[in-house]
């Protein structure tokens, strides 16, 4: 008997809560679910492709090599080399991303042989000239934001939380963000941008998830298309690693200079 | 029979590595076209010149642990014979140990912070023919151990060659007047450019502020000037290398949208006044500018030396820029300063811009002008050489 209360008590307590929340306690029990659901991957790799088509439909390719490491409590470290194009072939950048104080970010020049200290102030000034903002690339933690929940929708078939972000680091270039999140992989499956005069911005979609150890879901595709510019770019992800035993010191700024 | 010995020598060497190294380049070949906007000071000097150069990368991966890079470089112009050159910009064996990385073989290193002058930046000398800005430098030969910590990298340098700085010819502008004569350089040194130079560098970042500290020992990378006469009965500059200690402080730091910059110097001779420098000043970045996008830099940076206008063209200077990024898929940049003598009232104009043309091209526009340089200021040779440069690169 006791049992059995104790166990309808703990398969009635989520639901309880829910009923319970106001809609910021919800959108943020969503985003911590997505965070929470995502820990422990440790550190991955991944190549990324980034295709930039202007108005007229003319397009430019980037080509960008990615690792990261997890950093438990903290932002996550990353490094981006760049092969393509050309004239920036070998150029690293280095983030420490953290949640709300400024991430440190370095940069290398492999013509000058230079390590550049840079700001990350401007986190909504456009990456590689695409229609990505470093805000929208960089580590999504959960303090960045504050969060309300806005209700249910069901799309081609699955069943998503909508859920409205409020970005709580300086200079943004959005007043809110509104997210479609599946309700069974906890995955974002679509992100509207809603600029400093509130009027919509971008669109991102995210395209074809995989799971990768069993746990981690990625996406193939992320689509972002400016609605004000009609300028979109493409982010086409492949070869993902996980665990390949990366530790803080392949994320030192000393390492820049010898990456390849 | 020489030829096979060398060959086998060289397969012993490679075979314990690895049978097949990962070979990867990159590189550019680029053309430029320069105008000069004014007639020379001296007969000898040409006009508007035409100049190519090329500089691949050649890449080998051993193994997990080593590597070699060898980049040469080669340049033809059709004016000046002395910028006709070509140089081992890097031919380096990395070795990456437990906890270390030694790098043999001839390599470059950038040192320092500021955007007007490089101070601190001592152990490659400066391929002075290539750009009166300093930037381009000439492979220097190295042993290098690099050692990084917790508590910041340490760097420890041998240097065992000297390269003597390259000087525009006598047909060549930006030259001093007289034009400086290579043949008759001397050295303090008696073992000349074979004095084994040292340099030791603690660089490391606390938060928002990344620091280096840096001492020196050897041969200056910059000559001092004394007037000979040639062989062919000419007034001529002969440079002469002197030994020097030098130590040095680099410090910048960012605060929000502030960049803040100091470099410093104080160098030490065996035959000379010591003397201090430094450089200092900021950059602030206003985003999302011109519909959004592009990054505007506000550049400002002043310049200190103790020694009189014989040292050098910079005692008591303001340098001012401006930085844009347009931040668009061609990348299109420009960067415009002036740099001002607060004593003797020179300028010194310059305007860098760039943009990428498709995947694989970029163009470049890059002007200087002087304006008011007095007769005994340093640049005061170079005042009829205002320039614009259009240049196209490739990379490959």
């Amino acid at each position: 008997m006791y049992k059995l209360t104790l166990l309808s008590l703990l398969i009635a307590l989520p639901f309880g809560l829910v009923q319970a929340q106001t809609p910021a306690e919800k959108g943020l029990a969503i985003a911590t679910e997505i965070d929470d659901r995502d820990q422990g991957w440790q550190d991955q790799t991944s190549n990324m492709q980034m295709i930039l088509t202007n108005r007229q439909g003319q397009s430019s390719t980037r080509k960008i090599r990615l690792s990261s490491l997890e950093v438990p409590g903290d932002g996550d470290k990353s490094i981006s080399i760049f092969d393509e194009p050309a004239d920036v072939k070998g150029t690293a950048f280095l983030s420490h991303t953290h949640a709300v104080k400024p991430d440190d970010q370095w940069l290398y020049l492999p013509a000058l042989k230079r390590v550049k200290r840079i700001s990350s102030s401007n986190k909504s000034g456009p990456f590689m000239g695409s229609e990505f903002a470093y805000e929208d690339i960089a580590s999504q933690e959960v303090a960045k934001y504050t969060y309300k929940y806005l209700g249910e929708e069901e799309i081609d078939g699955r069943k998503m939380f909508i859920n409205e972000l409020y970005p709580q680091y300086k200079k943004s270039g959005y007043t809110r963000q509104v997210a479609w999140v599946d309700q069974e992989r906890y995955v974002l499956l679509k992100v509207e941008f809603y600029d400093r005069k509130n009027t919509l911005l971008k669109t991102l979609n995210f395209v074809d998830y995989n799971q990768y150890l069993d746990k981690y879901w990625r996406p193939d595709e992320m689509h972002m298309v400016n609605h004000q510019t009609g300028k979109s770019s493409k982010l086409i992800w492949s070869d993902y690693t996980f665990q390949n035993g990366l530790s803080d010191s392949d994320f030192e700024r000393s390492i820049l200079q010898r990456l390849r | 029979m020489i030829v096979p010995k060398v060959i086998s020598l060289l397969a012993l060497l490679v075979y314990p590595i690895t049978a097949f190294p990962e070979f990867s380049y990159r590189g550019n070949a680029g053309l430029e076209l320069k105008y000069f906007t004014a007639d020379p000071i001296v007969a000898d000097q040409t006009g508007n010149t035409i100049s190519a150069s090329i500089e691949p990368e050649f890449y080998w991966s051993f193994n997990d642990a080593d590597s070699l890079v060898f980049t040469p470089f080669l340049r033809a112009d059709s004016a000046d014979d002395s910028r006709s050159h070509g140089d081992i910009r890097e031919l380096l064996w990395l070795h990456v140990g437990e906890g270390w990385e030694l790098r043999s073989g001839i390599g470059k290193v950038f040192w320092g912070v500021t955007e007007s002058i490089h101070l601190v930046d001592i152990v490659n000398q400066t391929d002075l023919v290539e750009n009166l800005d300093q930037e381009d430098k000439l492979g220097q030969p190295m042993f290098w151990l690099s050692v990084p910590k917790d508590w910041g990298t340490l760097d420890l340098f041998a240097l065992p060659y000297f390269r003597e700085r390259t000087f525009p010819g006598i047909e060549g502008r930006f030259r001093t007047i007289p034009v400086v004569d290579k043949s008759l350089t001397t050295y303090e040194s008696v073992d000349e450019e074979s004095h084994l130079d040292w340099a030791v560098r603690w660089s490391h970042y606390v938060g928002s502020l990344d620091f280096g500290i840096s001492a020196f020992d050897g041969t200056s990378r910059d000559p001092q000037f004394i007037p000979k006469m040639s062989d062919g009965g000419q007034i001529v500059l002969a440079p002469h290398y002197p030994q020097i200690r030098q130590y040095s402080v680099d410090i910048q730091s960012v605060l929000d949208a502030w960049l803040l910059k100091l470099e410093y110097i104080h160098r030490d001779f065996d035959s000379a006044d010591s003397y201090n420098a430094a450089v200092g000043g900021f950059e602030y970045t206003f985003g999302s500018i011109f519909d959004r996008r592009a990054d505007l830099g506000v550049i400002m940076e002043y310049l200190y030396d103790s020694r009189d206008e014989n040292g050098g063209p910079f005692q008591d200077d303001l340098f001012a820029g401006i930085r844009i990024a347009f931040n668009d898929t061609q990348s299109t940049e420009l960067l415009t300063g002036i740099i001002g003598d607060l004593h003797n009232g020179a300028r010194l104009f310059t305007l860098e811009a760039a943009r990428r043309l498709g995947d694989r091209w970029t163009m470049k526009l890059e002007a200087r002008a002087f304006s008011s340089i007095p007769d005994d200021d340093p640049l005061s040779s170079q005042r009829e050489d205002d320039y614009v440069q259009f240049s196209l690169e490739y990379f490959f």
